[in-house]
């Protein structure tokens, strides 16, 4: 055993070398989060936590379930595809607990203007009027009704 | 009460197993939903937009943005007669307020809403260097908040300008597609909000998607198809001018 005679602080090298190792593989095992490489280089708990975050606006489904009076009349209109929460803003919170937070009425006068407002920018397919000239600053909703906003002779609602 | 020292040897590494389950336990926000069902992207229909801002609004308020910066913003277009080449381009505080009425003047105009592609061979998540961005299995780049650095590598990544720096939390912030609706079977806010229906979210490996009939029938790009970033926001109706 010639070979290994005086070779005693190599072993002690390579004990200390097998010893670090092994302490580099616990401490990666406690640092690394389990879930990381679950899905690719990245925490796969990431996603979940990310899906939990609260939502704000419900949803026009979810609007739809009890009011479905205003559901009824939105969709015989021209508005029947824009969405609740488009201008009554985000209710979540409503939907979640009714008495909790109530809907403030939109004003008409300033809802309407931000989409129908002419400016030769906008699709020229699109509805747009000069609200001075068209209404001498009436609101909106002395004429039409928002829901189903046709001119009807009905008047305002 | 007396514990002995071999009676502490065995309830250490026990009580730390049990604190690590503990910290470990996020609860499942969607126990129906399957990522592997879903690759998400966004279909924007520019001749439909009107440039209300109602999106940029209601993604503010669905996401806590803060003010002065956008995981959505619309910009405004008008390609003149004298430069049809490079055309004028505003988007004053993201079109979070509108826009200023245009008047009747030669050229054309048109609004082009802009958002986080969702790249499926994204550059922004390529470069980060401790992975912390990803696309998830079912299609959205998403950001780890507790693991982000907020170097910033990925801001400069990303050829769309699409993530910026969260001023309070100090890490990359940016579209998540909604991540936290669209798994519990809504759709993103700013389709919600949209009032013409310029934006609406497609699920790729949906065959029911109603927008499948219109990819099917329509003419469809991405911006900047030469970075080969395999972009999911698909717009109709692009012009060539849009960079």
């Amino acid at each position: 055993m010639s070979v290994f005679k005086d070779a005693k602080h190599l072993f002690v090298f390579a004990g200390l070398f097998v010893l670090a190792f092994l302490v580099f593989l616990v401490v990666r095992h406690y640092v690394v989060p389990k879930s990381f490489g679950e899905y690719g280089h990245y925490r796969g708990a990431a996603i979940g936590e990310i899906a939990a975050r609260p939502i704000k606006f419900a949803g026009h489904q979810t609007c739809e379930t009890c009011h479905s009076d205003v559901l009824d009349v939105k969709s015989k209109g021209k508005h029947a595809h824009v969405n609740c929460e488009a201008c009554h803003g985000a209710l979540e919170k409503h939907a979640d607990d009714p008495s909790a937070v109530t809907p403030v009425l939109p004003d008409t006068t300033v809802l309407c203007a931000r989409c129908h407002t002419a400016s030769a920018a906008k699709p020229k397919g699109f509805p747009q009027v000069v609200p001075a000239d068209h209404s001498g600053g009436l609101a909106c909703n002395t004429c039409h009704k928002p829901h189903s906003p046709e001119m009807d002779a009905g008047g305002a609602k | 009460m007396n514990i002995s020292r071999r009676q502490i040897l065995i309830l250490l590494p026990a009580a730390a197993v049990a604190w690590k389950s503990v910290l470990a336990g996020t609860p499942e926000a969607s126990p129906n939903y399957n990522m592997t069902d879903h690759w998400w992207g966004m279909l924007i229909d520019i001749p439909k937009c009107i440039g209300c801002g109602n999106c940029v609004r209601a993604c503010q308020t669905e996401n806590d943005v803060p003010d002065g910066y956008f995981r959505t913003w619309v910009e405004r277009y008008h390609v003149t007669d004298e430069n049809m080449v490079s055309p004028e381009v505003i988007s004053p505080d993201g079109g979070k307020e509108g826009f200023p009425v245009a008047a009747e003047d030669a050229g054309k105009y048109f609004f082009v809403p802009k958002m986080c592609n969702q790249c499926a061979d994204s550059p922004c998540t390529q470069v980060c260097p401790v992975g912390a961005t990803f696309v998830s299995p079912d299609g959205a780049v998403l950001v780890d908040q507790k693991y982000c650095l907020g170097c910033a590598y990925c801001v400069q990544a990303c050829p769309y300008g699409c993530r910026y720096i969260h001023p309070e939390k100090r890490v990359a912030d940016k579209c998540t597609l909604c991540y936290h609706r669209i798994t519990k079977g809504l759709t993103t806010a700013c389709c919600e909000a949209c009032p013409t229906g310029a934006r609406q979210l497609v699920d790729f490996k949906n065959p029911n998607d109603p927008i499948h009939e219109f990819l099917k029938t329509h003419s469809v790009q991405v911006l900047k198809p030469q970075m080969a970033t395999g972009a999911k926001a698909y717009y109709y109706g692009l012009d060539g001018s849009v960079r």
